[in-house]
């Protein structure tokens, strides 16, 4: 590695890249593969950073912040410019102050999602200039490339990354700092900022003429680059899926998107023209291929190359050549190995009571979403962030009485603050029988543990303002508030029922923080351990699927030799170096064959 | 060909893989490699099946490997050693500690643990070298090191000398933990010598 090069991630790559570009300013929500970005920006002087309660709020401080004259940045996962989408395609009418750019990631394959959407479409459908980088190198020379065109063109950029981009480590190299020429402003300029149908009809053609010059621009860039070879086959294609390709056809002659929207129409219909065969290839959707094809440019996409999933060299190299196709090794039938809550984890409490209970459980985005898979599987719908609770209103209204008591949506703390708020608003306004459990672990656990707007730090892990979420959820008209210890299964599983048992909507707040937390980690654990001659085999402790925790089986000549029944089946054994100590298993015990270290 | 060496490593969400995916990666840039490595966070990281995938050569376009084109797999958990034999050739090496963490279906008595998964590996041709980095990990007076303790094995498949990934764990591990990660890497490498 040379002198002074730098091995990053590209969320690790694309911070510095804003940082090099004299960002001021820096708004977003933890998604992954998103989050590292804001995180390792945080640390750079000279930049303000926040975690905003959600992705729209996060867009439009960065918008406020341009307008005021600074180049502000923002950044979210996929499904967050679903609900950024709103201020995004009104950011395009308005255009800019100090450069604005929005970082987008994809997760093709769903590593960590619960959809596979191609965020270029929205480049296309707001009208908005994206920059699409194949590494992290080159990710963070698109950011910088990013606020330059936002105010050359005054117009926010887009810039978008995938799994493999984002959490791909590779070489980088320090640059130049840059600035805005841009000032402080609090200048009115109602016709620009103040879009009112009037003023919008307005920037709608101003929004047509920038798209042409940014078509115009896209022919010159040099991040739209040629690279010429053998001419039977031609490739068009941007992103990590420019890498399978040099690495699966390196004689071809390529032409490598860096900027994915605008197309360059006369560069593709010269390349066209210059090869044999043309070949797009791209993942997730078809973008690049239907707008080639709708210049009128025949070429081959995905009628060979897959549109679900992730590309890689392999795949991309049989889809175009299928002889190639290599004879791989047999994989073995092997048990599964799903992720799991970790050992300790607040969550598997409420989840294990739910699954003893004959109830729905609508479900929502976080570490808990687990709870969803066996041996616990108690959660029976998961759509988007703050569905739980709007979900669970629409079929208390749907099933009306039939629903009473039977009704349960799950959510944490960070998804209820980023989008479940306004669903309880609704179902105290509209009247709903349904109770609400907010699983409180004082973190956004999923994506890494970030703070959030009710944890008490900001983003630097400095003191700030901790919601008090009883309170919030009074201010909004719930009156059957309770709060419960998820670690103590039985006595929270009585305020469940109960809440169960009452009319309106009910909300349970179940606090205990997550077993990664810093100061979780720190604090010395005292493991329990097994009194092995008590246990009688019930197995209450091991269905609660605790990686701590596991089943022994015996034949009954085992059972009698250790002392139990013949007919005991097994025991149930900790493992003290995984075990966390947060004795739910203890609670379900009745057998007293369960004790604290050394108690 | 411009990558000479594609190495995976697998385990389960919490083994440490990233750290030793690391100390690799950071030997092999020091030696002068192009290197690129692709992980996955957030959800598959909760105690699930993980790996971490490293390529280096001249120049490296593509962050990950081609399956059967894995010329090490260093796996952290016996299972996951065969799960990924789609990835390997013949002939590949394979550096697998042999302890046994549970999956959710095998802890609640579901299923069981499969029997002789490493002799499955081996009749495919490949290399195989035994590691009980758990163990050893203990030893070294820290269990947490076994990732450590496998890249002290992995460390004779490299084309870095011991003292490279030795440095890399004095400059890049954190002070407090520097001395159990050396004593790690050493029994890593005497047991898999």
């Amino acid at each position: 590695m040379k002198q002074g090069a730098l091995w990053f991630s590209g969320n690790e790559a694309i911070a510095l890249g804003a940082h090099e570009a004299g960002v001021k300013v820096a708004s977003g929500y933890p998604g992954t593969p998103s989050t590292e970005v804001m995180e390792n920006l945080s640390r750079y002087e000279g930049v303000y950073t926040e975690w905003a309660p959600n992705e729209k709020v996060g867009l439009e401080v960065a918008i406020g912040a341009s307008f005021a004259g600074v180049r502000a940045f923002a950044t979210m996962k996929h499904v967050g410019l679903n609900v950024a989408a709103d201020p995004l395609f009104t950011a395009a009418y308005t255009g800019v102050r100090g450069g604005l750019v929005i970082l987008v990631s994809d997760d093709p394959e769903m590593h960590s999602s619960q959809n596979e959407q191609d965020s270029r479409n929205y480049a296309f459908a707001a009208k908005l200039p994206m920059l699409d980088p194949s590494d992290p190198a080159e990710a963070k020379e698109f950011i910088k490339l990013a606020f330059r065109i936002s105010e050359e063109f005054d117009t926010p950029v887009l810039v978008r990354t995938t799994t493999r981009i984002a959490h791909v480590k590779g070489v980088i190299e320090r640059g130049e700092m840059e600035s805005s020429s841009v000032e402080l402003t609090m200048e009115k300029d109602p016709q620009k900022l103040v879009m009112l149908p009037g003023h919008a009809r307005m920037r709608r053609v101003v929004l047509e003429e920038r798209m042409a010059k940014l078509r115009a621009y896209a022919e010159t860039t040099e991040c739209n680059r040629i690279e010429e070879g053998d001419r039977s086959r031609g490739f068009i294609t941007s992103s990590v899926s420019y890498l399978y390709v040099k690495e699966a056809f390196p004689e071809a002659s390529v032409l490598k998107l860096g900027m994915c929207w605008p197309l360059p129409e006369e560069k593709i219909r010269a390349f066209a023209d210059s090869v044999d065969e043309l070949i797009v290839v791209e993942e997730l959707d078809p973008f690049l291929e239907n707008h080639i094809k709708a210049m009128g440019i025949a070429c081959k996409g995905q009628e060979c190359v897959p549109a679900i999933g992730e590309l890689n060299t392999a795949i991309v190299r049989t889809a175009i050549d299928p002889d190639s196709a290599p004879e791989l090794l047999p994989a073995p039938q092997l048990p599964m190995r799903p992720p799991n809550m970790c050992a300790g984890c607040p969550h598997r409490g409420i989840f294990y009571n739910l699954s003893k209970m004959k109830v729905f459980v609508s479900g929502d985005i976080g570490c808990y979403t687990l709870g969803a898979l066996p041996p616990l599987a108690a959660m029976d719908s998961c759509v988007c962030m703050g569905a739980a609770v709007t979900v669970a209103h629409g079929m208390s209204k749907a099933l009306g009485e039939e629903g009473n008591g039977k009704l349960v949506s799950v959510i944490g703390d960070s998804t209820f603050i980023h989008s479940g708020i306004t669903g309880l608003i609704n179902s105290v306004y509209n009247g709903s029988s349904s109770l609400l459990m907010i699983l409180d672990n004082r973190i956004t656990a999923m994506t890494g543990q970030q703070n959030n707007p009710a944890s008490g730090y900001n983003i630097k892990g400095e003191a700030a303002n901790s919601i008090d979420l009883e309170q919030l959820c009074r201010a909004v008209g719930v009156t059957d508030i309770s709060v419960v210890n998820p670690h103590e299964i039985p006595e929270a599983r009585k305020v469940m029922k109960e809440a169960l048992e009452r009319d309106g909507v009910s909300v349970i707040i179940a606090r205990a923080p997550c077993v990664l937390l810093p100061e979780m980690k720190r604090q010395t654990v005292v493991p329990y351990v097994n009194k092995l001659e008590n246990c009688t085999g019930c197995r209450a402790c091991v269905g609660l699927g605790c990686p701590a925790i596991s089943w022994q089986p015996l034949t009954s000549e085992e059972a009698v030799a250790r002392g139990y029944r013949e007919k005991q089946k097994g025991y149930a054994l900790i493992n003290e170096v995984q075990c966390n100590g947060c004795g739910q298993c203890l609670t379900l015990c009745k057998f007293d064959a369960i004790v604290r270290k050394g108690e | 060909m411009t990558v000479t060496g594609n190495i995976l490593f697998s385990g389960v969400g919490g083994q440490g893989i990233l750290l030793a995916s690391e100390i690799t990666a950071y030997a092999l840039l020091e030696a002068g490699y192009d290197a690129k490595k692709s992980e996955v966070h957030g959800m598959a990281q909760r105690g699930g099946s993980v790996t971490a995938q490293l390529r280096y050569g001249n120049k490296v376009y593509s962050p990950l490997i081609e399956p059967g084109k894995a010329d090490l797999l260093v796996a952290f958990e016996l299972m996951e050693a065969p799960r990924y034999l789609p990835y390997l050739h013949a002939g590949s090496r394979v550096i697998v500690n042999t302890q046994k963490i549970l999956p959710p279906s095998v802890a609640t008595g579901m299923t069981s643990y499969p029997e002789d998964l490493l002799a499955a590996v081996r009749a495919c041709d490949i290399h195989v070298v035994e590691i009980d980095a758990f163990a050893l990990a203990r030893e070294a007076g820290e269990v947490k090191a076994a990732n450590v303790v496998m890249v002290g094995a992995l460390s004779h498949f490299l084309p870095v000398d011991a003292a490279a990934c030795e440095s890399i764990i004095n400059t890049r591990v954190p002070e407090r933990f520097r001395e159990v990660n050396m004593k790690a890497f050493a029994a890593g490498r005497a047991a898999g010598a």
